[in-house]
């Protein structure tokens, strides 16, 4: 059932997110220009939500400015979020590290574009490693959605923040120059009021509002000099992650009751994957699509399930193989993993996807 | 006659300072500056409005010493963290603490733009010349001919460059509104920095920009002299390049 | 004229024995100790107690925030 306060409208990827950030009670954005999403923080400058919902918007003067802007503001409780592409997100590694260890709730939205270097401004899935690996220094995890929908950038800015406060734990969402770019009808959320002062205080009493008579002074800071309690922070960490991974994996399958082949790709490779998929049904071979959601925690379980029923997966990516590795750890030996991978900014066709699929899997089992 | 009693006070620490022994070595001007800092927080009775930014470097715990709500912030983003904190608190002090290492070096465009944006922040700049906390290395605001650990036979201006002086250069912008340089060597020098500190805090909220102070400061082991040869080799050496007084008061 | 006479308290845990305030006292009254507190450090004592003017000049430059100091007009 929709409310009267929602929204369907036509927009792109990028536009999404800032309607999604303002309707989600959305405090302040902080961001640096770059292609292909600076309609994210153009369209915030547009919507001028300082007059209405009270949040704050400020370009800041690099990608490293935007993030710790970002700290600061997630410091005190309040919902803060930034965007950039990759060469940005290179520069924001610094910050998000500090971010992970100081346990802050923050969205970041990465619309990823070729790299390495400056690369190029068309769409690629490249940085997966350094979404899902780490990316910054030491033992950290971001929490990270893949939206393959224009629908899907507006529902994960929302998710994005829900997972964040609940974990205390920057969330990102990892999208790609297609979806920024794409425009789709998407159904807009209706308003959230932004949280009080007391709202904050009460559900997260570690936020530096200002000490209070009586009260313990809160610190936010990354810093445990000694080994022992430096352990104790990571031990922290590590459990919060376990718990991470096994409440929240998502995913969604297509045609993988009966599969015998399985395709996993994630994002806007996974719609050019579905009509790969159609194409082999089509041709009675028997192909199932799993595209992860989240990327981490990632749907490990469900991709050995799945593949494990089968006779070989096809793993698909923008890149030259990095959520491969993923697959095969999931897949752990018991069937064929291959991939196939356009890089430097191209898009897979789905007749590219579907030779891939019947020269690299489907000849090796004949 | 009993002199020691409460009725005959004239000086006690501020309760806004905790009771933990500070970290700092003997002699160190950042006691002197966290203590003014206190001080000034007390007498406008605004601990619970005020949030500090620490920096990366010796002043890494100014947070265990002054006992307000605290960020610690990665080497030189104070100014981003303090930007932002304010823009959602505006109706709380919100100042950042930094040294020569993380304001006039890694956080050169960090400081630099929340300035020219003309933050309603204070900005405490810690200036002695080198880095401490690593071990006493060459800072950008190192004089001509200063020896450190990375400049063992003085720094050389063909090799390193100048000594910067990033409060003129602030002082330049359109976003401050009250840029000075003081210091806390004596009795009459820690009396203005206090009263620069209070000027600083009270234009937090008179929405007329980025107040600076710069505090001249010594850090007797990173120079190997004693606390007092320090001070003296300070006035006789960092004064001329770095001068006291206002650069810009509007 | 009314005279002033002052006193001052070292938190002797807290000293550091850094000899700023020695220094900065204009009436010769602090010295630094021949013990040592319980970090090593030789802290801070009034040597000529009956100089002290109050002034408080010893505990606005002490770095460490360990000098309480007293007033009284005699």
């Amino acid at each position: 059932m929709r409310t009267e306060q929602e929204e369907i409208r036509l927009m792109k990827g990028n536009e999404a997110i800032a309607e999604a950030a303002i309707r989600c009670g959305c405090d302040g954005y902080f961001g640096y220009p770059i292609t292909p999403q600076s309609e994210i923080m153009e369209t915030l400058m547009d919507l001028r939500p300082w007059e209405s919902t009270g949040m704050v918007v400020l370009q800041a003067e690099s990608e490293t400015a935007s993030i710790n802007m970002v700290y600061g503001a997630a410091g005190c409780g309040k919902k803060a979020m930034t965007s950039s592409s990759s060469p940005g997100m290179s520069l924001m590694q610094e910050g998000l590290s500090y971010i992970a260890c100081a346990e802050l709730p923050c969205v970041v939205v990465n619309v990823m574009r070729g790299g390495p270097g400056l690369g190029t401004i068309q769409p690629s899935q490249a940085d997966y490693y350094q979404s899902v690996k780490g990316g910054g220094h030491g033992d950290y995890k971001l929490i990270t959605l893949a939206p393959a929908s224009v629908q899907e950038m507006a529902d994960f800015t929302m998710l994005a923040f829900e997972l964040a406060f609940k974990y205390r734990n920057p969330a990102l969402i990892l999208a790609d120059g297609i979806i920024g770019q794409m425009m789709e009808k998407v159904v807009l959320p209706p308003y959230q009021a932004r949280m009080t002062e007391e709202e904050i205080r009460r559900k997260y009493p570690w936020a530096t509002l200002g000490k209070l008579r009586g009260q313990k002074q809160n610190i936010i800071t990354s810093l445990c000099l000694l080994p022992e309690e430096m352990e104790a922070v990571n031990l922290h960490l590590q459990a919060k992650y376990r718990q991470v991974e096994q409440n929240e994996v998502r995913y969604e399958t297509l045609h993988c009751d009966d599969a015998e082949y399985l395709i996993v790709a994630f994002g806007s490779t996974a719609r050019v994957c579905q009509k790969a998929v159609e194409t082999a049904r089509e041709q009675g071979i028997k192909v199932g699509l799993l595209r992860p959601i989240t990327l981490y925690p990632y749907p490990s379980e469900a991709i050995a399930r799945i593949a494990g029923r089968g006779r070989g997966v096809l793993t698909v990516e923008m890149s030259a193989g990095q959520m491969l590795d993923d697959v095969r750890l999931a897949v752990n030996g018991a069937v064929p993993v291959e991939f196939f991978g356009r890089l430097g900014g191209i898009v897979p066709a789905p007749d590219e996807v579907f030779e891939a699929l019947k020269t690299k899997l489907i000849k090796e089992n004949v | 006659m009993n002199i020691i009693d409460s009725a005959n006070l004239v000086y006690r620490k501020t309760p806004v300072m905790t009771d933990l022994t500070m970290h700092y070595c003997p002699g160190c001007s950042h006691g002197v500056v966290h203590k003014l800092v206190a001080e000034v927080i007390d007498e406008m009775d605004i601990q619970d409005k005020t949030i500090g930014i620490a920096p990366v470097g010796c002043a890494v715990f100014a947070y265990k010493y002054i006992d307000i709500d605290w960020q610690q912030a990665a080497h030189g983003r104070a100014p981003a963290l303090a930007t932002a904190v304010k823009r959602l608190l505006p109706d709380r002090y919100v100042f950042t603490y930094q040294g020569d290492g993380d304001l006039a070096a890694i956080g050169t465009a960090e400081t630099i733009h929340a300035c020219n944006r003309g933050e309603n922040i204070v900005i405490i700049f810690i200036n002695n010349g080198i880095y401490g906390m690593t071990g006493g290395q060459m800072a950008p605001t190192t004089l001509d001919g200063m020896k450190t650990a990375t400049s063992p036979s003085g720094r050389s201006v063909p090799l390193n460059g100048y000594p910067l002086d990033m409060t003129k250069l602030l002082a330049e912008l359109d976003g401050t509104c009250y840029v000075t340089r003081q210091s806390v060597h004596s009795l009459g020098a820690v009396r203005k920095t206090k009263k620069a500190l209070r000027k600083a805090f009270e234009n937090s909220m008179l929405e007329k920009g980025t107040s600076v102070i710069e505090v001249v400061s010594t850090c007797n082991s990173g120079w190997k002299m004693t606390p007092d040869e320090s001070n003296k080799w300070m006035v006789e050496n960092m004064f001329p390049k770095y001068p006291m007084g206002d650069l810009k008061d509007r | 004229m009314a005279k002033v006479k002052g006193a001052v308290v070292v938190d002797t845990e807290q000293c550091k024995g850094c000899d700023l305030c020695v220094v900065a006292c204009p009436s010769d009254v602090l010295s630094l100790s021949k013990e040592a507190n319980a970090k090593g450090y030789n802290y801070s004592f009034m040597s000529s107690p009956d100089d002290c003017v109050g002034c408080a000049a010893c505990a606005y430059v002490c770095p460490d925030a360990c000098i309480t100091v007293y007033k009284v007009k005699i």
